[in-house]
């Protein structure tokens, strides 16, 4: 299973293989399960999935935040392996090199401290910057945000800002320190429609305005088409599709993704009786089946599918063309959307 | 009852309904929900569509009597939902149903499946034998797609679209008349929203429900609604059936709320000329004059802080906008 990225020569990031186990009730649990990722400076990757895909986990393992879980496999960090490394490689990295953007923003700041203190704290640690020129840099990055009054926000706690204005902050924290890479969990999840267009139109821009590569992970395929260039879906543990994003959003080759795809209900054009749906329950990676972890819901599963778990393989197109960058996990290989 | 007699009575008048909270420090109060005004067709999906403060849930807790409304009145089958003594309100609550956001937060996580559906059957239909109650809640449950071997299960071992199922069971129990339905879907996972986006409308039609169907965005009522109620600060600022308000939406936040819902197809998604609306939605302890929305309007001018828009029609569409037909 490899998913190597477009125009890449030395990753920034390389992930190979990399399983996360927690201890269940009743066995272990693998909350992801066989993942590999490459990562070069600019690329844009969107992860979408469920609940229970992993794909926090998988954002997590990235930060070296898995508590309680086993981590096995690679990760390397400019060719530097982090799987297993002592916490003070991590503390190097986390905030400075690898910077994260949670989903609710109320929870990522800290009520008790001024914007002006939490913004410059990471700058002021990770790069030895002087007060001063760490409040000059803070003032910087909230211009860059659009955050107007900026000198006055600087002193002023989370809970007098509006929750639009608590996400560009913490995206703020996350750009301040030039990290080469940035993660984002469902950043507009907790946020109103018209704010959420906002922080997409803003995570666009500031993609135009630096080399970091990003990480968005969301539920919402609608989020991942607005800012990512290529997509990963992860179902159970695995990625079991990925391609460019264009591709991924007309030519998806996965039963599971075209399935997410049709869901959606169009805000013009016709409208069918009954919407297209997945059937079936959400997998339980606590009772996964032996095969394909999809294949119970599956209009187009048979007998191999229960048998082994299928690799995420090259996808060669109808013609007989290969896309190289465009890998399923998946055995079928007719046509999709016969399914009911 | 003729069709066309079922489809053109009113199920439920609310006219001219206001909430306001108390907050300390502020003599006027919150105004959550001010002077709104619609009806609801027997057999008719109304959405109700608005960003966080917009008086959405207010609005839904004032139809359970969960908030008391300042002024206004509220009919179902000809009585005045907000006179009603404890009595009454019992009574009501037969043909009254709601199915909340949250569906395990909204069991009892000591009470098993059954107990739970069978809960509204014990209440209003005592003289039923257990053999009767078990009957129902079997049939019940076996429309909203939950099996018999659920029965003894408690609502910690569902997950949210199965437990989504055994709160419609619960609220479909005494066949209502009328679903308060606050945001049922949001909540779930996408390959579970549209096998409960359906079901609620097979149901709806399977029981002639009348339907009010809340939302925070405008994607999730295309298929479930028949007319829309968009709110903003506590007012509604456009009503309007399906087909008109997203072919021809009135009320620039009408269009601003089209323009913000993502588009999956990342082509059309990057080639778009919008710009998103810009500012959040005021705090409702201090609305602006005039027209509440002209903060963050493109279009607003003098007259829109002096002025409150009323609702008037503008082409097929109700919408309170001074500049409504310059924005067709």
């Amino acid at each position: 299973m490899r998913a190597t990225p477009p125009n890449s020569s030395t990753p920034l990031l390389s992930v190979r293989d990399l399983r996360i186990t927690y201890r269940g009730e009743s066995g272990p649990l693998h909350v992801v399960d066989g993942v590999d990722l490459d990562l070069a400076a600019g690329d844009s990757l969107g992860i979408v999935g469920e609940s229970g895909s992993g794909k926090t986990q998988l954002l997590l393992a990235l930060l070296g935040l898995n508590a309680g879980a086993r981590v096995a496999g690679s990760i390397r960090y400019r060719g530097d392996e982090l799987v297993a490394a002592p916490d003070r490689s991590w503390q190097r990295l986390r905030g400075a090199r690898i910077a994260m953007i949670f989903q609710d923003p109320m929870t990522a700041l800290n009520p008790y401290l001024t914007i002006g203190t939490q913004l410059t704290e990471g700058v002021r640690r990770h790069r030895g910057l002087s007060r001063a020129t760490a409040r000059q840099r803070a003032l910087e990055m909230l211009d860059a945000v659009h955050i107007t009054e900026a000198r006055r926000r600087l002193e002023q706690h989370p809970h007098e800002l509006s929750g639009g204005m608590r996400q560009r902050i913490v995206i703020a924290m996350a750009m301040i320190c030039e990290p080469d890479i940035i993660l984002a969990d469902e950043p507009t999840t907790a946020l109103d429609v018209t704010v959420q267009a906002q922080i997409l139109t803003l995570l666009r821009e500031l993609r135009t305005r630096t080399r970091a590569a990003l990480v968005l992970v969301s539920h919402d395929l609608g989020v991942i088409a607005e800012v990512a260039d290529r997509v990963a879906v992860m179902y159970a543990g695995r990625i079991v599709e990925q391609a460019d994003a264009p591709t991924l959003f007309t030519a998806a080759r996965h039963p599971y993704t075209e399935g997410l795809r049709r869901s959606i209900v169009p805000l013009e054009g016709a409208l069918p009786l009954r919407l297209p749906t997945i059937g079936g329950l959400p997998p339980n990676v606590a009772a996964l089946p032996p095969g394909c972890a999809f294949a119970p819901r599956c209009a187009y599963a048979w007998e191999r599918c229960t048998t082994a778990p299928p690799p995420l393989a090259v996808v060669s197109e109808p013609g007989g063309a290969i896309a190289p960058e465009h890998r399923k996990a998946c055995y079928y290989e007719g046509p999709l959307g016969l399914a009911p | 009852m003729t069709t066309t007699a079922l489809a053109t009575t009113t199920a439920l008048a609310v006219e001219h309904l206001c909430v306001r909270y108390a907050v300390a420090g502020f003599k006027q109060g919150l105004q959550a929900v001010d002077d709104v005004s619609f009806t609801v067709l027997r057999g008719e999906t109304l959405g109700v569509v608005g960003e966080s403060g917009s008086g959405k849930s207010t609005l839904a807790r004032a139809m359970l009597r969960l908030v008391p409304a300042t002024s206004g009145r509220m009919l179902i089958r000809g009585v005045d939902l907000l006179t009603l003594d404890k009595a009454g309100l019992r009574a009501m609550r037969e043909h009254l149903q709601i199915i909340f956001q949250d569906p395990l937060a909204s069991l009892d996580p000591r009470m098993s499946v059954a107990e739970i559906i069978a809960e509204p059957l014990r209440e209003f239909r005592p003289r039923l034998t257990r053999a009767e109650r078990r009957e129902r809640v079997l049939a019940i449950m076996a429309r909203v797609g939950l099996l018999p071997e659920h029965l003894q299960r408690y609502p910690h071992e569902f997950s949210g679209g199965q437990a989504q199922r055994i709160g419609i069971a619960r609220a479909l129990m005494l066949q209502p008349e009328f679903l308060v339905c606050d945001e049922p879907i949001s909540a779930l996972d996408a390959s579970i929203k549209s096998q409960i986006a359906n079901l609620l409308k097979d149901l709806q039609q399977e029981f002639q429900l009348s339907v009010i169907f809340i939302a925070h965005d405008l994607a999730s009522v295309r298929f479930s609604c028949d007319r829309i109620l968009v709110l903003y600060l506590g007012r509604v600022m456009e009503i309007a059936s399906r087909a008109s308000l997203f072919q021809l939406p009135r009320h620039p936040y009408t269009r601003a709320l089209l323009q913000a819902v993502p588009i999956a197809d990342p082509v059309r998604a990057r080639a778009r000329t919008t710009t998103p609306l810009s500012g959040e939605i005021p705090s409702p302890l201090s609305p602006p004059s005039g027209c509440v929305f002209r903060t963050r309007c493109p279009l607003a001018i003098a007259r829109c802080a002096a002025e409150v828009p009323g609702l008037r029609r503008v082409g097929d569409n109700e919408v309170a906008c001074h500049r409504a037909e310059e924005s067709g």
